[in-house]
């Protein structure tokens, strides 16, 4: 079975946020911008892997903290796109 | 009255929120011009104490030198105090094109435009010199106005781990469908004083076809055999496409910054950064005195070469008295204490030991990173710094916090 949205966005996030020995428990509801994982700047790179792994084009206005700041809001986001 | 109380009140409360976050800003007034004495009135208004400055970016101690003051003065007398204009309608004098090519000559690249700083450099370059076609790959640790000129360019963006070639690599794997790659980089991070991998970096922009960017502000003056700075260090000199510096800290610390690196890109920057076209031009007593800093460490590399010992000094006297600093080779030396409040008492002992070094932390530096940052200079002799590490362990005994672990203070402190 393929793997859900969901576990691929967590899997990223912990790849490409969390360093070497880092063991900050990141989970689905985990405030990862405003609980200071990730940073305003660093955003970017989640925006296009997001971009790339769906192929589609979010606009600055939809890529904000808020609906960037967990795995379940980067989900409900992603729902818009028509992507589940 | 467009400004009603309403308005008043959104922003005193904003105020407020930032006093109760323990993150409010206060400027402390020094009456003396820069050096490694200085006297300073904290708070502004109090009795005028005389401290060793141990937080200025005056790496080559030039900001006062008698030789800078006076061709700055001479400056004063021959070119006049301002120009009243941008560049490209009439604040050009042939002082200013002096040096822009002796800002080329120094850094080795191939031309050189000057901006009002650097970090008008850093928001102007990436627009002016980018489309959406590009891709933008960052540092994560890179300089807040390179966060800006990013987010003001048109090109896309990436980042990569702080120094990590790995994921700089993988980024650049990901992003060979892209006309122009740039990675972005410090030369040296301000904030933690390591250095960028610089020859692996321009290794790996080899292997993918990209170009290389670096701000060595933190750098130019000192870092390298002869001073040009961290591509001079790594033995890249000539492979970097866009450096950008100050003339803020190091060269004079007057003010200025500039775009140096391939002459097409100097070019767009003369003919499309924004900062540079709407901005009025450097005054010509800085420019006169940059010229003199630019002569001085040319002709000698003895005040780079005194401000490596100094660090040498430095660094192995906190590691040898027990102190937790960051591992490297600058004049950037974090005294790391992890929790905010103590940064900021023990920043506040200092003081009254005669000693002036500001505490960082969150959002300056992540959280459980609070630190002393200090910095060191050529205009430290050895008193100024024998006195400054017997402040600093004298500080540091009191918190009992002395050849402690991180883990340690964290459970004294918390983070």
């Amino acid at each position: 079975m393929a793997e859900s949205v969901k576990d691929i966005v967590l899997e990223y996030i912990r790849n490409e946020y969390l360093e070497e020995g880092d063991d900050r428990e990141v989970n689905y509801d985990t405030p990862i911008i405003s609980g200071g994982i990730v940073d305003s700047f660093s955003m970017v790179s989640l925006k296009v892997f997001l971009e790339t792994q769906y192929n589609i084009s979010i606009p600055d206005t939809k890529a904000t903290p808020e609906a960037f700041d967990s795995v379940n809001n980067i989900v409900t986001l992603l729902k818009e796109f028509n992507i589940e | 009255m467009a400004y009603s109380d309403e308005i008043r009140t959104v922003f005193a409360n904003v105020i407020a929120d930032i006093r109760t976050q323990g993150l409010f800003k206060e400027e402390r007034a020094i009456c003396a011009p820069q050096g490694a004495d200085i006297e300073v009135e904290f708070p502004i208004g109090s009795a005028k104490k005389k401290v060793i400055n141990m937080c200025a970016n005056n790496y080559l101690g030039l900001s006062s030198h008698p030789d800078v003051v006076e061709a700055a003065r001479k400056g004063l007398d021959h070119r006049g105090y301002g120009m009243s204009s941008v560049r490209f309608i009439c604040g050009t004098q042939d002082i200013h094109k002096e040096l822009e090519e002796k800002l080329t000559e120094f850094l080795g690249t191939e031309d050189t435009i000057l901006f009002p700083s650097c970090f008008d450099a850093n928001a102007g370059v990436f627009e002016a010199v980018l489309t959406e076609e590009d891709i933008m790959i960052a540092d994560r640790l890179v300089h807040a106005s390179i966060v800006d000129g990013m987010r003001l360019a048109k090109a896309q963006q990436d980042t990569y781990k702080h120094s990590d070639m790995k994921h700089l690599e993988q980024k650049l794997q990901l992003h060979q469908d892209k006309r122009i790659r740039l990675i972005i980089t410090d030369g040296s991070f301000s904030m933690d004083g390591d250095l960028a991998k610089l020859d692996q970096i321009v290794a790996l922009a080899e292997k993918y076809n990209a170009m290389v960017f670096i701000d060595e502000s933190h750098t130019s003056g000192f870092i390298g055999k002869t001073g040009r700075g961290t591509h001079e260090h790594f033995g890249v000199l000539g492979k970097i496409d866009i450096i950008t510096t100050t003339l803020g800290k190091a060269l004079g610390g007057a003010s200025g910054g500039c775009v140096s690196g391939r002459k097409e890109i100097v070019e767009m920057c003369r003919q499309k950064g924004r900062p540079y076209l709407f901005s009025n031009t450097v005054a010509p007593v800085v420019v006169e005195g940059a010229l003199k800093v630019l002569d001085l460490i040319s002709k000698s590399t003895e005040r780079r070469d005194k401000l490596e010992q100094n660090t040498i000094f430095w660094r192995k006297g906190l590691t040898e008295g027990g102190l937790i600093i960051k591992d490297g080779e600058t004049p950037i030396v974090p005294v790391m204490l992890f929790n905010a409040k103590l940064s900021q008492d023990f920043s506040k002992d200092l003081y009254d030991e005669g000693i002036y070094a500001v505490g960082f932390f969150f959002p300056v530096v992540p959280k459980g990173q609070a630190r002393i940052r200090t910095q060191l200079s050529a205009a430290h002799d050895m008193h100024h710094l024998e006195k400054a590490l017997a402040a600093f362990l004298k500080v540091g005994k009191k918190y009992n916090i002395l050849h402690k672990t991180k883990q340690e203070i964290i459970d004294m402190y918390g983070m």
